[in-house]
């Protein structure tokens, strides 16, 4: 009796479909089928499967990778260098003052789309953290209808960051205008002592910066532009190392799951 | 350890397949990716220089375990109009049919399956990836088999009384 002769199994009729099966059984499960035929319908349709399976999933492999599964965007050394950048600047504004720095400043050498971003976010920042009785259009009590309120008016889907870690609670959110005519989603945080802390956050053209820090009047902002959505995270002037937390704190949120739907456009 | 980042990367285009595949959503499977990946670069030193991509295959099929376990203790969500799109894979536009049979088998079967017959995995490495001996791998996918069939079986004339 050789190999040949040995009868089939049901683990070798699945070896036999998955290339699994030795070589020396190999005609002997062939006869088989084909002396079987309800064992060779049954190879057939798990056959069939394999194939239906392939052909559903097959495209996906062959799809351009979405920009948050560069390795070099998710790996950590990028993402320290960029905080180490914010750090720097912030450490250069200590020691340095602010002297050049102030978007006024800015402005008088024609200012960038970007740089304009910041300094409208930087007055609705001053605007509305006086603001005591209407200082956001939807309360943080609805704050699952304001973020999708938000990402459809702004065009992507837009998550308020979770700022507990930083004493920080969402106050709630508005919808405001852009000079170059987009919606920028606006959020207010409270801390318990009334301190107040916004992010300006819209569609933008330029590629992906590092964080960068600027100061108008008593207000300064922490900026970046990630995948063609700007954020900058607004607060007093006189609190840049609680600033410097929150929007880092902001941009860990943000920064590792940027939105598919934002890309490209 | 340049070698390990371009094994990483070379991996991600099959790793969306396979998550896609185990999970029937872009968004979701891209997440798992995404998860995957940045555990990979950060357990970097904790891999065994073994088969980088049975390693990675592993990494994602825990986290998928991890997510419908958390996934089982919330109600669960339907997405609306799902079953309106069309589907033009698949032979006879049944790429929607057999995306509903996977989803219907169990997650270790579901995962057996799909990394035999999609991603290529053989029996052995399999059973790494699920860390089970080759025979349970093997009657995964046997069952899972069965019951797609059936699946199939019970649908199709459904569908072939509409043509």
């Amino acid at each position: 009796m050789n190999n040949n002769d040995l009868p089939v199994t049901e683990d070798e009729l699945h070896a036999y479909v998955d290339g699994e099966l030795p070589a020396d059984r190999r005609a002997a499960v062939e006869s088989w089928l084909a002396a079987h035929p309800d064992d060779g319908s049954r190879v057939a349709a798990w056959r069939l499967q394999a194939d239906s399976i392939r052909a559903r999933y097959a495209n996906v492999a062959t799809e351009p990778i979405p920009p948050k599964l560069r390795l070099e965007r998710m790996s950590y050394a990028s993402r320290a260098w960029k905080i180490g950048a914010a750090a720097a600047v912030i450490a250069a504004l200590f020691i340095g003052g602010f002297a050049g720095w102030s978007m006024r400043d800015l402005a008088g050498n024609g200012p960038n789309p970007f740089e304009q971003l910041v300094a409208q976010a930087l007055d609705a920042h001053k605007i509305y953290v006086t603001e005591v009785r209407h200082p956001v259009e939807v309360g943080a009590s609805e704050a699952e209808h304001l973020q999708q309120w938000l990402s459809k008016r702004v065009g992507y889907p837009f998550r308020a960051p979770d700022l507990e870690s930083q004493g920080l609670h969402l106050v709630g959110g508005r919808l405001l205008p852009t000079t170059n005519g987009n919606a920028a989603a606006f959020l207010m945080y409270e801390s318990a002592s009334g301190e107040r802390f916004t992010i300006y956050c819209t569609r933008a053209k330029g590629g992906n910066t590092a964080l960068h820090y600027d100061a108008a009047d008593k207000a300064g902002a922490i900026y970046w532009i990630d995948d063609n959505i700007a954020y900058i995270i607004s607060g007093s002037a006189s609190e840049r190392k609680q600033l410097w937390k929150v929007a880092r704190a902001a941009y860990e949120q943000i920064e590792p799951r940027v939105p598919r739907a934002a890309r490209g456009s | 350890m340049t070698g390990f980042k371009e094994g990483v990367q070379s991996a991600i285009p099959a790793l969306r397949r396979y998550a896609r595949a185990l999970t029937h959503d872009a968004d979701v499977a891209d997440d798992l990716v995404q998860d995957t990946l940045v555990r990979a670069l950060r357990s970097q030193h904790l891999f065994n220089g073994g088969e980088l991509r049975s390693w990675l295959y592993t990494i994602l099929t825990n986290l998928n375990r991890n997510r419908l376990r958390s996934l089982a203790r919330r109600p669960p969500l339907t997405a609306i109009g799902d079953n309106d799109a069309p589907d033009m894979a698949g032979p006879e536009g049944g790429g929607r049919d057999i995306e509903r049979a996977l989803s219907g088998l169990p997650e270790e079967q579901r995962t057996a399956l799909l990394l035999v017959v999609l991603e290529g995995l053989s029996y052995r490495e399999v059973a790494d990836v699920q860390g089970v001996p080759i025979g349970t791998v093997m009657s995964r996918v046997a069952r899972a088999r069965i019951q797609i069939r059936a699946y199939l079986d019970t649908e199709r004339p459904v569908l072939r009384r509409v043509k």
